[in-house]
């Protein structure tokens, strides 16, 4: 079971390096708290004057005049944009390592079972973090989301630490039940679907704090390196736009393989009804977007309120409610 | 979108139906509530409603899907149960209340849809929108200087829209143009196919029938009634509609995992069946396996599960055979701990019965005997013996899976302790008192099997498939106008004066869409550019 080894080492390496990354990613938006916005400048300029009070070579040597304070604080402030760029890079550098050491762990995990490794609770987790960080990298690159960093990487770490602590199973064959291509189409369209409304979800909860900054005019630190809540709700509902018509598919396709499996295409197995629940609310957000008097904040809540169903469905379900889809095997 | 819109208006115009209410008499009182129900907010309501009243079923056990969890539950919470009985939460999704949200959900789907339809219809025929006299106000603009002539440039436009598969009307110095028809197309077969789905599912419900039977491997179940041991059917079934097929299992393959990991979890199930279309066909060998369904005359045959049947012979006081053969039983538990009635009701002077647990891979431990694996590693036969005077024959019908101990005594030994057996294969042993022997002879699977019809299904998964082509062209096409118009250079305009000057502008009709502005802006430099150029690239 060499495979099955070196597989756990690189989801636990990824979740180390997720956490590192999600660290860098911290770091970025702490540097960022001084950059922009009046309030944060002043706030630069009171503390370069503290350091320069503080140090009294340098007080001796240049007192601190009403003209070389602009200039100093300007110097400080691009010292801290380079820094603000720094840890933000390193946190995609991050990012980018534990993707791929996630990838050679679904791989290698697929290699040890000899089979898709979609099989439980785990697989399906560290499948889907594999898509949420793909998609997050593919972003950074064509449209700059770097701003997604702190959230997406948080979640990287959380989902592949609970896979390895909480949801973790050895490498096992599957039960005839799943021995269909169906297993392949539903489970992958979920894994996808999944993670775009994760990211999706994310957004939102990123839209409802701009917005409320914006409207209360206090946008600075990093939430002025965030896109407008405008451009952050069409990136959300772009998200959940691509999310919804694949999470229809993966509901047919898992009534299909019901009715091959089990003899009836829909059954009210908790799971089933769950992936209904979501269905519909993501439905009511998509009507809530054109909707007068829905759109914005509301429409961000339901796309949350989504979220929390699909979660729910996907942990509280496996772990708390016997049904046929009691997969995790913990 | 413009129908979105209409629906907008309707509602808006709401608080100005509301004060005429007293005059509008019946019929106004019901378009109002119409305009209400098929209300873009009252659908939103219903979807949440839905949704809300769909948890309850997931986290309450269902009569439909357990109803031995449902009688627990009751005994559990005596005061709780019978009020969870009465507002249908042990049947949620066959309540009043469940049924009413789903069918307001698709009248006011329905209520929306139709008037839609005819807003497409005339929307399909409508032409671009006449150029707007003021283009800069547009939210895309952008302009270039052209030298070439009016109808040179208009036909150029024209052409260039055409290739991005606009809609174009040439006017007599501007184009103007849109695209994106389908997104509102999709939209509607979306939502018609929604009803589809709900047809299809009905007919099901209606003409479909479902059952199990239990047949234990060697032996058969031919498609009527009476071999069923639970049915179901829609209202308008009736047992004519049954094929008059039969399925003989021939043999059944299991296997189980012996490895460390997961193990006991179930690997393979198999059954190689003959199959007799009606009587007097020429039988056929299939398969049948999990997610591999047999398909007989349009009926559809599931293996659902299995278990064993012990083979046991039951000799009476006076040494002839009252029972012989195997006794189906049903497992309790993973490792197939099986229980069952083993009834020998033609035993004399005195019938027998047994309740039995046979037990594939047997232990005896301080929690009694049980079963540790589910194949028949160390199969076991433990019961508990009853007797009592012969039963005259009533024709009811009784549970075949337990022992009604009624006019029943257990055997007892002489110190008082009730008798138990044990027996392995092979094993058999004479009853205390002479009342008789049983010997396990051995074992046998038995599979069930669900036999069904759901006439509907094509309907719904042809509707579904449509469904989601819709969904994607509604949500991912993208309804764009443009317009581009010719005029004379004017002082504000940059370059040499006399030189004509084209404007180009655009407007998304839907949300979340971009790149509009580099449309807008690619547009105005291909026109600019003259045709050679354009050649060229």
């Amino acid at each position: 079971m060499r495979y099955e080894y070196y597989s756990n080492v690189a989801f636990v390496s990824s979740v180390v390096v997720y956490v590192l990354a999600m660290f860098a990613h911290a770091a970025e938006w702490a540097a960022a708290r001084r950059l922009g916005g009046e309030q944060g400048e002043r706030e630069l300029v009171n503390v370069a004057a503290a350091e320069l009070n503080s140090e009294p070579s340098s007080t001796r040597a240049e007192p601190v005049d009403a003209r070389n304070e602009p200039v100093s604080s300007l110097e400080e402030s691009s010292s801290r944009s380079r820094r603000v760029e720094q840890f933000g890079r390193i946190g995609v550098a991050l990012a980018i390592i534990g993707f791929v050491l996630s990838v050679a762990g679904v791989l290698l995990r697929a290699l040890a079972a000899h089979r898709a490794p979609w099989g439980n609770m785990f697989e399906f987790t560290t499948s889907a973090m594999v898509f949420i960080v793909g998609a997050y990298l593919i972003m950074v690159w064509r449209a700059g989301v770097r701003w997604l960093g702190l959230p997406v990487t948080l979640l990287a770490a959380v989902g592949n630490g609970l896979a390895v602590t909480v949801f973790y199973v050895a490498v096992a064959p599957l039960v005839p039940a799943l021995h269909s291509v169906w297993f392949l189409i539903h489970i992958v369209a979920a894994a996808i679907s999944g993670a775009a409304f994760n990211v999706g979800g994310v957004m939102s909860i990123l839209y409802l704090i701009k917005k409320r900054a914006e409207d209360r005019d206090k946008v600075h630190g990093y939430l002025e390196r965030l896109p407008s809540s405008r451009k952050i709700d069409l990136i959300a509902y772009r998200f959940l736009a691509f999310a919804f018509p694949l999470w229809t598919f993966t509901v047919v396709a898992g009534s299909i393989w019901a009715e091959y499996a089990w003899g009836r295409y829909w059954g009210w197995d908790p799971k089933e009804t769950w992936a209904l629940v979501t269905w519909v609310i993501y439905a009511g957000y998509l009507h809530a977007r054109s909707t007068a008097g829905w759109r914005g904040s509301k429409a961000a809540v339901i796309a949350i309120i989504g979220l929390a169903s699909f979660w729910f469905n996907f942990i509280g379900i496996n772990l708390l409610v016997s049904g046929l889809h009691s997969y995790a095997g913990v | 979108m413009t129908a979105i819109k209409t629906r907008e208006s309707a509602e808006s115009s709401d608080p100005a139906v509301r004060p005429e209410l007293p005059r509008l008499g019946w019929r106004g009182g019901l378009r109002y509530l119409w305009t209400q129900l098929t209300s873009m907010r009252t659908a939103l309501i219903l979807l949440f409603a839905l949704a809300l009243a769909a948890i309850p079923g997931s986290l309450v056990p269902q009569r439909r899907i357990s109803p031995v969890r449902v009688a627990d539950f009751i005994n559990e919470h005596p005061r709780l149960g019978p009020i969870y009985d009465k507002v249908g939460l042990f049947g949620v999704y066959s309540s009043p209340w469940f049924s009413a949200i789903y069918l307001l959900l698709f009248v006011s789907l329905v209520g929306c849809i139709v008037p839609r339809l005819g807003v497409y219809a005339r929307a399909l025929r409508a032409r671009p929108p006449q150029t707007p006299r003021n283009l800069t106000r547009l939210p895309a603009y952008a302009k270039a200087e052209v030298s070439d002539s009016v109808e040179d440039i208009l036909r150029r436009a024209a052409s260039a829209l055409r290739r991005r598969h606009y809609r174009v009307d040439v006017h007599e110095d501007s184009v103007a143009a849109e695209r994106g028809y389908l997104r509102e197309a999709g939209n509607l077969v979306f939502h018609t196919c929604l009803v589809f789905v709900l047809v299809g599912v009905a007919i099901g419900a209606l003409f479909g029938f479902r059952g199990t039977s239990v047949v234990i491997v060697g032996q058969g179940f031919s498609n009527n009634l009476t071999q069923y041991d639970d049915f179901s059917a829609g209202g308008r079934f009736t047992e004519a509609d049954l094929a008059p097929f039969s399925v003989t299992v021939k043999d059944f393959d299991v296997r189980f995992e012996t490895g460390p990991v997961q193990r006991g979890a179930a690997r393979l199930f198999r059954a190689n069946v003959e199959v007799t279309e009606r009587p007097g066909a020429t039988p056929r060998q299939e398969v049948l396996e999990v997610n591999k369904p047999l398909h007989i005359d349009g009926t559809t045959v599931h293996l659902i599960g299995h278990g064993y049947a012990p083979k046991v012979t039951v000799k009476d006081a006076q040494g002839n055979v009252a029972f012989s053969g195997p006794v189906v039983m049903l497992p309790q538990d993973s490792n197939f701990t099986s229980v069952g009635a083993i009834k020998a009701p033609d035993a004399r002077p005195e019938r027998l019965a047994f309740e039995a647990f046979f037990l594939p891979t047997a232990v005896l431990d301080e929690h009694g005997p049980r079963s540790i694996f589910p194949d028949t590693l160390n199969p076991a036969l433990f019961a508990n013996v009853w007797y009592g005077p012969p039963k005259v024959e009533t024709g009811r019908p009784e549970n075949v899976y337990s022992l009604d101990t009624t006019g029943l005594s257990q055997l007892r030994q002489s110190d008082g302790q009730p008798v138990r057996i044990a027996l392995k294969v092979g094993d058999g042993v004479n009853l205390p008192g002479g009342k008789g022997s049983i010997q396990l002879d051995g074992w046998v699977r038995w599979v069930k099997l669900q036999i069904g019809d759901t006439p509907g299904v094509p309907i719904s998964l042809i509707a579904l498939a449509f469904a989601v082509a819709g969904l994607c062209l509604s949500l991912f096409i993208r309804p764009r106008r443009v317009w581009i118009r010719i005029r004379d250079g004017e002082a504000g305009d940059e370059g040499e004066a006399g030189n004509r000057v084209v404007e180009v502008a655009g407007l998304d009709r839907a949300d979340a869409r971009v790149g509009l502005t580099d449309d807008v802006a690619e547009l105005a430099a291909e026109l600019s550019r003259r045709p050679e150029d354009v050649s060229a690239t």
